[in-house]
């Protein structure tokens, strides 16, 4: 006598018992903690902020624990902690030329008010394995320069002020409304570009490098030059409104990418560069970079460009750079489909018997 | 006296500096195929679009006499226009692919137009589709066969079935030969003309061939730098061009 | 009887895991479907702490309507020990502590994915499906800014060039779930993944329906006794499946069923999709012959 599967609920026990075991490794290896992960892992912390929409080192290096390093699933974890959180409101907009910097260079000014700042680059790094990393050796201080004073202008901001390059804005200048909130509001297309920004600030880190490099080779080329790109401190403030001014919450890292981009312009109006901008929290210069280059080539009707290529393509571009619900879609084909399937098994038998062709079975 | 079936008056479109068309005023009355010949960038392609409700012109009325009075085509809801255009109107366009639905057979793409107006018989709407693959000369056999297996000639007649099945009362045509070669041309232009005469449809149909315009319309409107330059019944303007262009148009053209 | 009571919840979250004003926006959507149905509301849906695709949208529908005195069921495929009915009702038990059951009849609430109920649904019940791609013109038009337009304007033609290519290429309506419907005459609506069998059941029904997309961020409904017809031509009309066989464990003649693989030969044998069914109609077998 046939007795249906039962015991799924044992088998989740045991399933998630077994990965708890599985994470944790060799016993006779030391347990990594949080906060090694948050300090020897900190780009992965960073982009676990980023693309979890959450500035919390703590909890995204708890998450890329959890996780077993799958990245997705930290982002995943995170997201999810995020929606329980009450909102007290909007900061402040960030004041990224305060920044105290850490890193800045712009590929299209030799030198510059602020100067060039290098940082810490993987750039100009030769990549050979060091077998010496996994020893234990000490490592040797960095060299420091005391804090300079001199201001560091916004290169595209030098710019704008000879009126070689579009202003800065998210709407058309009619629009005076509050930006949008893409974690509030459901999205409906067309977007303006405020929203599109929040959900390329989320989008996936590998999603975006594609669509970024695919302009650069030709779908929906805008000639980007790395106007600049800035990494460091920037103070966060909001308005409480009991007391009607700003008060400083603390500082966060953030990497913030301004591309300049192929000029526009007319017999009548004078030609002037435009724009993509990037930014994301902690240090994530390759995602700010490919966020800045989308964000242009998603620009291209405000321009009056023709959409020929996927990355001008707003809704093919948003409605799939949200890794959280990518994976999840993706993965849940996981999930039974018993019921859908034998529908399509029903309907191809009963077809391929109309047919003849399924001599075999008909004869049973 | 009787009413036009499409009124034109001061219509104006520009595409930043330039303009593509500029005071265009016609009648077209029912049962009259106007050409408008060309040579290209003279804004015959922008009119065409404009009167068909594709692209918003940045002055001037277009009123269409339907069956139920004046509409205006740029005043009305967007459902209405939709309507218009899957019922008493139709659009043929120079490239098949742009007029056809190529991942659906050709029964399907002939069959959209009565299905978007409610027809729920299968049968009733292949019979109908088999009637209109016969009257556009494509073997019946073909029905359940995509598109992109047919020729371009063939592409091209199965637009043409697809959109008048509906019997629109006016027709847009865009260079509606444009991409085939000398003899396809020659034989869709003699289909074309006899479904326009045995259908009585009134059409308007954009081509920078005079050819064309001589074989398919009765009247003709010649367009310059976004105006219209001269007009009047086909054969006056072909044999006795008044304008400069028209008269270079002609004499270059027809004494092939 | 077989409820699993109330117990105590993890008070670590709000009651059912969502706070009061996600609540509210999600009830505000809810009933702005039950006042057009069949219409996608958007909803500005919320990270939940299953994937997207397993459920977020059905997750975050019960976790609005859901009250203390609640009974839920939760199914998947029929099934209420499938793995994801399990996870989800064990959300539940944890975040809202409310009662469970598998009994449908018991059940104030149920969540469902990829089925309905085979028993009659009554007006003190509400199904809430879990729907993975709300938009039943989607596979046919892949704007968003173009599907919205259709359904504003009761563009509805290329729905049936679907089901003529369908007829024309394979002699039947070759869709077998997520089969179209029109709803009150008025809007196209995707059933969510259900085999079309279960489409009938919709028609007229006595409990309130809830589709609740996560990832796609659209809600809909369907009020109590509303009118749900599904599309067809007149001379190809809509039909539902049928088995040869009947159920081999209750032998039930008219519910879905699960075809099993029960051995290397090919040998395969049918049994009902819907579990509870299947049980309680063998359990009143076995009472009878007492």
């Amino acid at each position: 006598m046939y007795v249906a599967v039962k015991g799924g609920e044992r088998a989740i026990d045991n399933a998630h018992r077994l990965l708890a075991e599985k994470r944790r490794g060799d016993p006779d290896v030391a347990e990594i903690s949080a906060e090694q992960i948050s300090q020897q892992l900190t780009l992965g912390v960073d982009r676990v902020m980023s693309e979890g929409s959450l500035y919390d080192r703590g909890l995204a290096a708890l998450a890329i624990k959890q996780a077993r390093g799958d990245m997705i699933e930290a982002v995943f974890l995170v997201r999810a902690s995020r929606t329980t959180l009450a909102r007290f409101g909007y900061s402040e907009p960030l004041d990224t030329g305060a920044m105290e910097i850490t890193r800045r260079i712009s590929a299209t000014f030799k030198d510059l008010p602020g100067g060039q700042v290098l940082g810490p680059t993987f750039d100009y790094t030769h990549r050979l394995l060091d077998r010496a990393l996994d020893t234990g050796a000490e490592v040797e201080p960095a060299a420091t320069a005391p804090v300079s004073d001199d201001a560091t202008p916004h290169v595209l901001g030098l710019l704008d002020k000879q009126g070689l390059i579009e202003p800065a804005s998210c709407r058309p200048d009619e629009d005076q409304s509050e930006p949008g909130d893409m974690t509030r509001d459901p999205l409906t297309f067309p977007v303006d570009r405020d929203v599109r920004l929040q959900m390329l600030a989320r989008g996936d880190e590998g999603f975006l490098l594609a669509l970024g490099y695919s302009t650069q080779r030709g779908y929906a080329r805008n000639h980007p030059f790395a106007g600049e790109i800035r990494v460091g401190m920037v103070e966060v403030s909001f308005v409480p409104e009991e007391l009607g001014f700003a008060v400083c919450l603390g500082e966060i890292e953030i990497t913030e990418c301004e591309m300049v981009n192929q000029f526009t312009g007319s017999k009548s109006t004078p030609p002037q560069f435009t724009r993509g901008y990037g930014i994301s929290f902690g240090h994530c210069e390759r995602k700010a970079m490919s966020m800045a280059q989308v964000d242009r080539a998603l620009r291209a009707d405000e321009l009056g460009e023709d959409r020929t290529a996927p990355a001008q393509d707003e809704e093919f571009v948003l409605s799939h750079c949200d890794n959280v619900q990518a994976t999840g879609f993706v993965e849940h084909l996981k999930l039974p489909h018993y019921v859908d399937f034998q529908s399509e098994l029903e309907l191809v038998r009963r077809m391929r018997r109309e047919q003849g062709a399924d001599r075999q079975e008909a004869a049973e | 006296m009787t009413t036009p079936l499409l009124s034109v008056s001061g219509l104006h479109k520009s595409f930043g500096r330039t303009v593509a068309c500029d005071d265009i005023s016609f009648d077209l009355w029912p049962g009259e195929v106007l050409g408008i010949v060309g040579e290209s960038g003279s804004g015959k392609t922008t009119l065409l679009r404009s009167i068909a409700g594709l692209i918003e012109p940045d002055a001037g009325e277009i009123s269409y006499y339907s069956g139920e009075g004046a509409l205006d085509v740029h005043d009305m809801s967007e459902p209405e226009l939709r309507r218009l255009q899957r019922t008493e109107w139709a659009f043929v366009h120079q490239h098949p692919r742009d007029g056809l639905r190529l991942n659906v057979s050709a029964g399907a793409n002939i069959g959209e137009r009565l299905m978007a107006n409610d027809w729920r018989h299968y049968d009733n709407i292949r019979s109908e589709a088999l009637k209109w693959l016969a009257a556009v000369e494509i073997d019946e056999a073909r029905i359940d066969d995509l598109p992109r297996t047919f020729s371009g000639g063939m592409q091209q007649r199965l637009q043409i079935a697809r959109n008048l099945i509906t019997s629109p009362r006016l027709v847009f045509m865009d260079e509606p030969t444009g991409g085939l070669d000398v003899s396809v041309q020659a034989r869709l232009l003699d289909l074309i003309r006899s479904l326009v005469r045995d259908l009585g449809l009134s059409a308007i149909v954009v081509t920078h061939d005079l050819a064309v315009a001589r074989l398919l319309s009765t009247r003709l409107m010649v367009m310059k730098d976004a105006r219209v330059i001269e007009q009047g019944l086909t054969d006056q303007v072909l044999e006795d061009p008044q304008a400069a262009y028209s008269q270079l148009l002609v004499s270059s053209v027809l004494q092939v | 009887m077989t409820i699993e009571p109330a117990a105590a919840r993890d008070t670590g979250y709000n009651f059912a895991y969502l706070n009061e004003q996600t609540k509210k926006m999600i009830r505000r959507a809810l009933l702005k479907a039950v006042a057009i149905p069949g219409y996608q509301v958007p909803f500005a849906s919320r990270e939940m702490p299953m994937p997207y695709g397993w459920g977020t949208g059905g997750v975050q529908v019960t976790a609005s309507v859901l009250t203390p005195e609640d009974v839920l069921k939760v199914i998947d495929q029929g099934a209420d020990d499938t793995t994801n009915a399990v996870s989800i009702r064990k959300f539940f038990k944890r975040t809202a502590g409310v009662a469970t059951t598998e009994a449908t009849a018991e059940a104030s609430v149920i969540q469902t994915r990829h089925r309905i109920p085979e028993q009659k649904l009554t007006s003190d019940q509400i199904l809430v499906y879990q729907v993975p791609i709300p938009e039943p013109l989607r596979f046919l038009e892949p704007r968003e800014t173009e599907t919205r337009k259709m359904h504003a304007f009761e563009d509805y033609g290329l729905m049936h060039v679907k089901l003529y290519e369908d007829i024309s290429q394979h002699g039947h309506i070759a869709t077998t779930y997520a089969y179209p419907v029109k709803v009150e005459g008025r809007y196209v609506m995707d059933p969510s993944p259900t085999p079309k069998f279960d489409n009938p059941k919709m028609d007229n029904c006595a409990a309130l329906q809830l589709f609740g997309a996560g990832r796609e961020k659209r809600i809909y409904a369907l009020p109590p006794f509303t009118s749900v017809v599904s599309l067809d031509f007149e001379d190809h009309p809509f039909e539902v499946q049928a088995w040869e066989h009947p159920c081999e464990l209750c032998g039930a003649r008219d519910t879905y069923l699960d075809e099993v693989i029960v051995d290397d030969e090919g040998g395969r044998m049918f049994v009902c999709s819907d579990t509870d069914y299947c049980a309680s109609r063998r359990q009143a077998v076995s009472e009878a012959a007492e």
